[in-house]
């Protein structure tokens, strides 16, 4: 096996495609007949549909079906791509009788164009009966309305999930006694650290379309990250056998955990099943910003305790997590805001980490890049900053002091142990980069203005361990190309072509001999999908795996036609054989395979992972402050990663840049805000801005890699860590310039401006 | 209404309805590269070449294209290639669907600015968004290609 293609910037497979603008997008290529469907949405954010008239709007010409609750056809469901026994609590239908936010679904229309469709919609009369709404999430548990009273609302797992207190889930967990150890620290820092909903904000909005095939089966064509998922789910939502559908995933405009939900499967899926048509639905921006899958909203409350000395004894964490009208992902995010920010710190006496989960009448949260370490990172990196502040001590010696090392165990991340961790090594490379030391804290630019720097420290998971699962199927055609056949989705982070990277070492062959197909749920082999940064690491794995019994198999079938016997002979690739003696073609070994052959040249394997090595990276950001607007630039955001063996230098840095990026939007200025009613303000990119090219500074990203044993090539996940660090960093920047602390995002400079002002 | 114009150098003389978007046009047109990100205008996936200036053809009705030069990233194959080439090269093309508008402005801005500085750049490309790169890895396609320009590579 030679590094021929790992950790080589190759280009993506689909390059060129994508450059030139050919159309590989679902809506590109949708059959030109579907029926247009859309969803009417609710103007209230809680109420009962007493009375739904649909008379008049049925009139419309073109207008092929108008849906409601009447015409539900299945039992209550999530739509989370999780694997089955699902944690996120089976608490919707497709169409419901009560409605739980503003922009909640009440009735489908399809309809021959978007015109005939557009007018009914407005035609279609409904009497709510309107019902107190939940609009602080932080009055939501054990508050006497309810959000989901229904009798048939069911929790798979043992999440501590109650609908009758308005609980999706609560637990906790913890080592040692911390009050005791918090109350002998000569310092303790507290703070409570609010994190808003935040949107993917993915350039291709969710979209779907669908069709009876030949066979009479529902075909469902998805831009989603979980197609697997995606068959099960709309099973349970149809009431339908799952071996009447099938989905296919063309390419993504982008997924970021927002399509780790079924968003709008459902829509079109359940018009074809009614109406035996085609049918496409396709979310404007604005929908896509106020009837999708957001972050969740948290608050996070931290405890730092730590000796004068600076060595830190104590953490502990509770989290409130707002999982809004649905409870998708919400029993799983909350966990990463404590198991993925607690163990950045190591030699603890004692943590305690407990949380809360609850349903209020706001949109339904979901999956995002970061998935609950990024709120729970901004808070306890925060306190951290505080605590250094506090005992009047660099930031970076802190947690060069504290921080987790190599071949530590991680007693709040499940017991593992950190068998690859280049932390130390991130972080003295960023100090170097941006001149911590010259920097530190800030310096006034005479001005008006201040330059200043803040550092945070970030991990992740690489997959869900002991429970993710990817598989891979490897052929031989004709002439020895070959299939590689994938059921993880690339959503433009470049798997498949990564995958095929993996391969070809594995094969000893060119990147152009494999070919990549994914994916297909009637032909791919199962993966759970591309969420919780498992790809590169699980899916490759199953990669290495799979090479290594084809190779065999290509021996087997060599052997025979050299007529030896298979342990004399070697594969370098290109041919089967006797080191010293006779030799085959891979070519022949193929072509032969297709006549008088009962070795199939095809294998799958399977993996899954009983640990999840956390990648970690640095973030040190410098900004520009000016004191009398409190506006704030980013002058320079460095970023150190170990995310193990790079598998590809040029996505991985790309991926690292994007992270980084919507941080920084989310640290700055991404807000979804509601008003006092429910009603969604930011339901567009004018009112939800997210960053431009002019925004983000310069962005330097350099890799220390560790080799992580588990991991195919050594390498860990990169996805979504990237996106953790500047939260944090940006917050601890702006103390440096101003000496406030900012502890609810996004820090707008109108927040910057009323705290130096004095009016909060 | 009746329209005529030119369609990525095609003569094409068709009705159309007043209220059409240019955007939905096109595509009905089999120009598919043509995407939508927003219905605000402040994404620039629209963006195509009118009389060789970059409209949002997301804002811009489609009659308004009567007796002009339409351009979309599916009459300008070649530059695409040639600029995407650059793009792949830094992994920056990622998820691609801001791609077309994206490269239609930097096909724009060549031929509009000479020898641009970075800021200038920036300045220029603001108007489109893209989710996935962070635009570092844009601007190091960007000034690759200009460089190999001036080297005279391309
Ligand atoms: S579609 Fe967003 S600017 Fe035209
Ligand atoms: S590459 Fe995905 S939005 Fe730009």
């Amino acid at each position: 096996m030679k590094n021929q293609f790992v950790n080589k910037p190759v280009r993506k497979k689909d390059a060129m495609a994508l450059v030139t603008g050919k159309p590989v997008y679902t809506d590109d290529i949708a059959p030109k007949d579907c029926l247009i469907c859309k969803v009417l949405r609710s103007p209230i954010a809680h109420g009962i549909i007493e009375e739904i008239n649909t008379a008049i709007a049925e009139k419309v010409p073109g207008v092929e079906c108008i849906l409601t609750y009447e015409d539900n056809p299945g039992g209550r469901f999530t739509m989370a791509g999780q694997t089955y026994p699902e944690p996120s609590p089976y608490d919707r239908l497709i169409l419901d009788k009560r409605v739980r936010y503003v922009g909640d679904a009440v009735a489908i229309v399809a309809g021959d164009d978007e015109k005939a469709v557009d007018k009914a919609l407005k035609l279609i009369k409904v009497k709510y009966r309107e019902i107190p709404a939940i609009l602080d999430f932080r009055t939501a548990k054990d508050n006497e309305i309810l959000v989901h009273p229904e009798e048939d609302w069911k929790s798979l797992c043992p999440v501590g999930a109650d609908n009758k207190r308005n609980l999706c889930a609560s637990a906790s967990d913890a080592l040692g006694n911390v009050d005791e150890i918090l109350a002998d620290c000569d310092f303790v820092v507290e703070g409570v650290y609010h994190t808003k909903a935040n949107q993917q904000a993915m350039m291709e909005t969710f979209r779907t379309y669908s069709y009876m095939d030949t066979f009479g089966r529902l075909n469902v064509v998805s831009s989603t990250q979980v197609p697997f998922h995606v068959r099960r789910i709309l099973s349970n939502a149809l009431g339908i056998p799952k071996s009447q559908i099938r989905v296919v995933k063309p390419r993504i405009g982008g997924g970021f955990g927002a399509k780790q939900t079924v968003v709008t499967e459902v829509y079109p899926a359940l018009v074809t099943m009614k109406t035996g048509k085609p049918a496409k639905i396709i979310y404007t921006r604005e929908e896509s910003q106020i009837a999708s899958s957001p972050r969740h909203e948290m608050e996070v409350t931290v405890k730092v305790g730590a000796n004068k000395d600076g060595k830190i004894r104590a953490i502990s964490v509770y989290t409130l997590s707002n999982t809004g009208a649905f409870g998708e992902h919400g029993p799983t995010t909350v966990g990463l805001s404590g198991h993925k920010s607690i163990p950045l710190y190591s030699g603890l006496e004692a943590y305690r980490f407990s949380y809360d989960v609850v349903y209020s009448n706001v949109c339904s949260a979901g999956a995002y890049r970061g998935y609950g370490a990024t709120q729970g990172i901004f808070a306890v990196e925060s306190a951290v900053n505080e605590l250094a502040a506090k005992l009047h001590m660099d930031p970076v010696k802190l947690r060069e002091m504290n921080m987790v090392r190599e071949g530590m165990i991680m007693p709040a991340y499940y017991g593992e142990t950190a068998n690859s961790c280049a932390l130390d090594r991130c972080l003295s490379r960023a100090k170097e980069m941006i001149k911590w030391d010259e920097k530190y804290p800030c310096k006034d630019m005479g001005n008006g203005k201040v330059r200043s720097v803040g550092v945070a420290m970030a991990m992740q998971g690489s997959g869900i361990s002991s429970c993710d699962v990817g598989s891979v199927t490897l052929k031989v055609n004709d002439d020895g190309f070959y299939s590689l056949m994938v059921g993880c989705t690339d959503m433009g982070t470049g798997c498949d072509t990564i995958l095929a990277q993996m391969a070809a070492d594995c094969l000893d062959c060119d990147l152009d001999k494999i070919v990549v197909s994914g994916v297909d749920t009637d032909v791919s082999p199962y993966d759970c999908g591309s969420y919780a940064s498992s790809t590169t690491y699980v899916t490759g794995m199953a990669v290495v795996k799979t090479a290594e019994k084809l190779r065999e198999k290509i021996c087997e079938n060599g052997a025979a036609l050299l007529q030896v016997e298979k342990e004399e002979v070697e594969f370098d690739g290109n041919r089967v054989f006797v080191p010293g003696g006779p030799e085959i073609s891979l070519k022949d070994i193929a072509n032969q395979a297709m006549c008088n052959n009962t070795n199939a040249l095809e294998v799958t394997e399977q993996h899954s992972s009983p640990v999840s090595p956390p990648p970690f990276m640095v973030g040190m950001v410098e900004i520009e402050l000016d004191k009398i607007t409190g506006q704030y630039e980013i002058l320079d955001y460095v970023a150190v990663v170990d995310c193990g063996t790079v598998i590809n230098p040029n996505l991985a840095r790309v991926q690292t840049e994007g992270g980084l990026v919507q941080g920084i939007g989310m640290a700055m200025y991404e807000d979804v805000i509601y008003n006092e009613k429910g009603k969604n303000y930011s339901s567009s990119f004018m009112q939800y801005k997210i960053p431009t090219r002019l925004d983000m500074g310069t962005l330097r990203v350099e890799f220390e890699s560790s080799y992580e044993p588990t991991g195919p090539f050594g390498a860990k996940s990169i996805g979504e860590i990237v996106i953790n660090t500047p939260n944090p960093a940006i917050a601890h920047a702006v103390f440096n310039a101003t000496g406030l602390w900012f502890k609810e995002l996004p820090i707008t400079p109108e927040k910057v401006w009323r705290g130096l002002h004095g009016k909060n | 209404m009746k329209i005529k114009f030119r369609l990525n150098g095609k003569m094409v003389t068709d009705e159309v309805v007043a209220d059409t978007p240019l955007l939905e046009y096109l595509r009905s047109k089999g120009c598919y590269s043509v995407k939508r990100g927003c219905e605000t205008s402040n994404c620039g996936l629209c963006t195509v070449l009118m009389d060789g200036k970059p409209v949002l053809s997301c804002t811009t009705l489609a009659v308004r294209a009567d007796g002009k030069e339409i351009l979309t990233l599916e009459g300008l194959q070649k530059e695409a290639e040639e600029f995407g080439g650059f793009l792949a090269d830094q992994g920056a093309d990622q998820c691609g669907f801001c791609n077309p508008g994206f490269i239609m402005n930097v096909i724009a801005m060549t031929k509009e600015l000479e020898d641009p500085t970075e800021e200038e750049i920036k300045e220029y490309l603001a108007g489109n968004l893209c989710r996935c790169t962070g635009y570092q890895g844009h601007l190091r396609a960007i000034q690759a290609y200009l460089e190999a320009k001036q080297g005279g590579i391309l």
